[in-house]
């Protein structure tokens, strides 16, 4: 084995410009992917932690057919306190899940005294609300004098960036919220401007916030309701695992009309982000099989090149008595060393583009958002994924010639000019 | 009992509704260690014969027996399998596989065919390298010898495996006057020293000389 790559590594350097040029265009390609993925995958990564850990969280538990009307956020369709009993009973039973904190989400109307405008709102209950999203609070400004740590306080509440600049609010200012509860009766409360949340992709991207308690004394709430329990895991890789076996937990719910009584919901299904994840995995996929094609038609180039040039080589390697296997087996290897060799080199460029990617941060916009930096980070798995692919895209490629080459009659072969 | 026995064997050759016999009823038998020629004009047949004899190629009737097996009914594994192990071949362009240094030339058969181990390798081409006097030459490689050189390393080659019968198409066509001699001399000594039987085709008639029989083709007919 190790002759027939010594020959296999010899038979390439005697063609060393062609053998550079394959190799540098397979290079080229596992670099891009390397570096497309790492970009790609850190923006995807970084949106999907800042949706999830900022504002949405992982995982939602509704009452049944509460998000196909979210638009209008229903007040009707609530968790009462007996149901909230019963998710915090199936959720404590599970080791998977970290957290969890109710939350109810209402359209109300803000006065300044002299303007109203309409905000949506996310009632929460502040300390569990930073364990579920831990970044929640780095969207939000405070006041200098307030104390760290300290979220949101009854009596509070926290208004977009946005409706701010529009209202001419400022932290410390105080305002009327007002709100419809189910019945339809109107209250109204005052409050105080706590803080200023910037905005992120997405409709619950521009929510104010409030504290629970006090969404529930404006919304006339005799008993205490909510509207959804967020949810976060130990480990967001086990998103999948941990969605479908409590999914088919609260499927033993019923109720009254024999329906399930609860929708669980991950992430991906309440972000418009998630259809732009997508497309990012779409376009890694294509990029990767622009590279596959890259290296099928270069190393099928160069090999069929190979066999045609060396006939008479083969030939005499036949009428020697080489077995049409082995034959096989020496153009095998040289496909197979031209892929790996292109592999090593594409690798430790790509990765060194990676670590310099990493110094000289790329910032950029998205949405209403600006200087978001990429760090991009290559997974280990998606490295050896690339590699492999590419070895056996280069045996594939081989395949055809080595096995013509395998096939030539020795006469034929010694008598071709 | 001959190691090469022809029994009435002819090759034709069909381009398109044209057939042309290269070989027509040729019976013969070659012993062991002969040191056998086949001489003729261009196109008389004598290639086709090496080839025939040397199992690259099936006759289109008869039989040909090499070593007591019939090598005419071999598949293409066989056939390679059966050259391996007994045919050694030296070729005009002499066919030196160009990556490879003289000595890894030699190398070869033993790696690729014969599977030897290194130790053994390294003294059975060492040996054959001094018969052949290029040991001060092993690590070059083929595009640095003479063509008298290529044509030993070639030699050496052919007879590392110690196999029975080594073919030889038209050794010296590339060669001068005093390689072609060499050459052949060298042939002539590594059977009297192996006990290999040579078989090979010339038109050159100072190494027809050489050869202790010759046979002559005429239109792929012996005369």
């Amino acid at each position: 084995m190790y002759r027939i790559f010594t020959i296999a590594f010899r038979n390439l350097l005697r063609y060393k410009r062609r053998t550079m040029l394959t190799s540098l265009l397979i290079t080229l390609g596992i670099v891009l992917v390397i570096l497309f993925s790492g970009l790609a995958g850190s923006f995807k990564t970084m949106m999907i932690g800042q949706i999830t850990d900022s504002n949405l969280s992982q995982m939602q538990i509704h009452k049944r057919g509460y998000v196909s009307s979210i638009d209008t956020m229903p007040l009707h369709l609530t968790l009462d306190a007996k149901r909230y009993k019963k998710i915090e009973g199936l959720l404590s039973n599970n080791s998977e899940i970290k957290a969890w904190a109710p939350r109810i989400k209402l359209n109300a109307m803000l006065s300044n005294f002299t303007e109203t405008t309409n905000i949506r709102l996310n009632a929460i209950n502040p300390e569990k609300e930073v364990l579920v999203c831990p970044d929640v609070a780095t969207r939000m400004t405070f006041d200098e004098k307030r104390e760290p740590g300290m979220l949101l306080n009854k009596g509070e509440v926290i208004i977009p960036d946005k409706l701010a600049k529009g209202m001419k609010l400022k932290i410390g200012d105080a305002i009327v919220l007002v709100a419809n509860n189910k019945d339809g009766s109107v209250n109204g409360l005052n409050f105080k401007v706590a803080g200023i949340i910037e905005s992120i992709l997405g409709p619950q991207g521009k929510e104010g916030y409030m504290h629970i308690k006090d969404a529930q004394e404006l919304l006339r709430m005799d008993k205490p309701e909510m509207i959804e329990v967020a949810i976060r895991l130990h480990d967001f890789d086990k998103l999948g695992k941990v969605y479908a076996d409590i999914s088919s937990k609260l499927a033993e719910f019923i109720n009254k009309k024999g329906m399930p009584e609860f929708e669980i919901h991950t992430w991906d299904k309440l972000s418009p982000f998630s259809n732009i994840a997508k497309m990012i995995d779409f376009m890694t996929i294509t990029m990767k099989i622009i590279m596959i094609a890259i290296v099928l038609i270069s190393i099928l180039n160069v090999m069929m090149m190979s066999v045609y040039e060396r006939v008479r080589e083969i030939g005499t390697m036949s009428a020697i008595g080489t077995a049409p296997s082995r034959i096989m087996g020496l153009f095998l290897a040289e496909g197979l060393l031209l892929g790996l060799i292109s592999t090593i080199i594409g690798n430790v460029i790509g990765l060194a583009g990676i670590f310099v990617l990493n110094i000289y941060k790329i910032s950029f916009a998205f949405g209403r958002q600006d200087n978001l930096l990429l760090a991009p980070t290559v997974n280990i798995t998606e490295l050896l994924w690339v590699s492999c692919i590419v070895l056996l895209i280069s045996v594939f490629a081989s395949l055809q010639p080595a096995y013509k080459a395998s096939r030539m009659e020795p006469v034929d072969a010694l008598g071709h000019v | 009992m001959a190691l090469v026995q022809i029994e009435n064997i002819s090759k034709i050759y069909k381009t398109g509704d044209v057939e042309v016999a290269a070989l027509s009823n040729i019976n013969l038998s070659i012993e062991k260690s002969a040191f056998v020629s086949f001489v003729g004009p261009s196109g008389s047949g004598k290639t086709t014969m090496l080839n025939m004899i040397g199992c690259l190629d099936k006759p289109s009737s008869g039989q040909i027996l090499v070593d007591g097996k019939q090598v005419g009914s071999f598949d293409r594994k066989q056939r390679a399998a059966f050259r391996g192990d007994v045919v050694g071949f030296i070729f005009q362009s002499f066919n030196l596989f160009p990556v490879l240094t003289a000595y890894e030339n030699i190398e070869y058969p033993l790696v690729m065919i014969k599977n030897e181990p290194v130790e053994k390798r390294k003294e059975m081409i060492l040996s054959v390298l001094d018969s052949v006097g290029m040991l001060n030459q092993k690590d070059k490689f083929p595009d640095q010898l003479s063509g008298g050189q290529k044509q030993r390393i070639a030699v050496a080659r052919a007879l590392v495996t110690q196999p029975k019968l080594v073919m030889a198409d038209e050794p010296t066509a590339n060669l001068d006057k005093a390689s072609s001699i060499n050459v052949i001399r060298l042939m002539r000594d590594m059977k009297d020293k192996f006990g290999t039987t040579f078989i090979f085709s010339t038109h050159d008639p100072r190494i027809m000389e050489e050869a202790e029989i010759t046979h002559t083709l005429v239109d792929g007919k012996l005369s």
